[in-house]
């Protein structure tokens, strides 16, 4: 059981490691947010209030609901409550697929206004408008794929619980893939306010 | 470290809680940020994000009942990144 235990402390900790590089990569991406923001302020003004409000706010609840069931199947597991478990566990999976279908309808709506990388639109405008859809298409793609990812690893973890490799006695996995959702959770906390909000 | 790590098992009720709690900061964060502040409505809504990050990190996480080694760590990436956000803003501005 002490061996199990250690385990589980070294299996975290390197997950958090794991996480701190996550941090910093999209810490770089702020910064560059923000570096055009001070060189290009009315542009990115502009460019904000055609991002729709409604679709934002909407995913940042949807995040922080699946956040919540995430954090609550690791109660449910620690429990044993199996059943409860996968189902907290479906939940969160079905906020992820929200929260990409409401991604497809904005970034669709962008689309038919001839807002993408490199449109003739885009190309055609200022350099700085170009540069804040770039940024915005960049921060909200490269949080789309960490979204994927985390409902294939939480769907995974849920075929693990199923078949109770992950269990009230060992359930590390179960865990790390939660902390992994919750920093997703996280890096959209910043993207709504930076993009929807204050400018 | 001279604690024992016991395992914490956080309730449902505590965890709903804290939803609650970053519903109400996300309600508040939209309304500051609707009014026109200026730039302090910037700071206003970074604080506000700030405040949930650490809501976040600390129950849906369980930072706040991990061992001390887990904090250091996490305070050393956030020093990194404000480091490089500084040293950026710092040649952005005065350059």
């Amino acid at each position: 059981m002490s061996h199990l235990e250690k385990d589980s402390f070294g299996a975290k900790l390197g997950m958090w490691l794991f996480l701190f590089t996550e941090m910093l990569l999209f810490g770089g991406v702020f910064i560059l947010y923000s570096v055009y923001l001070t060189r290009y302020p009315k542009e990115f003004g502009l460019g904000g209030h055609q991002l729709d409000l409604v679709y934002g706010a909407t995913n940042t609840v949807v995040l922080l609901t699946s956040s919540l069931l995430a954090a609550m199947s690791v109660t449910a597991i620690k429990t044993g409550a199996k059943k409860l478990t996968l189902g907290l566990l479906s939940g969160t999976v079905g906020c992820a697929f929200i929260f990409l279908g409401i991604k497809y309808l904005e970034w669709s709506a962008k689309f038919h206004h001839g807002i993408y990388p490199n449109s003739p639109k885009l190309i055609a405008g200022p350099p700085g408008e170009s540069i804040f859809f770039s940024l915005y298409y960049l921060t909200t793609g490269l949080h789309g794929i960490h979204v994927i990812v985390g409902a294939v690893l939480m769907s995974w973890t849920a075929v693990m619980v199923q078949k109770e490799r992950i269990n009230a006695g060992d359930n590390v996995t179960l865990e790390n893939v939660t902390l992994y959702w919750h920093l997703v959770d996280l890096v959209w906390i910043f993207i709504f306010p930076l993009y929807y909000l204050i400018l | 470290m001279t604690e024992e790590h016991a395992e914490h098992i956080l309730s449902y009720g505590k965890l709903t809680t804290v939803w609650v709690a970053l519903l109400v900061l996300t309600a508040a964060t939209i309304m500051v940020t609707r009014v026109e502040l200026g730039v302090w409505k910037v700071w206003a809504a970074l604080a506000i994000a700030s405040v949930k990050s650490g809501l976040v990190i600390a129950f849906f996480m369980h930072m706040k009942y991990e061992p001390r080694l887990f904090r250091i760590i996490l305070f050393v990436a956030l020093f990194t990144l404000a480091g490089f956000i500084g040293g950026t803003f710092f040649d952005v501005l005065y350059r």
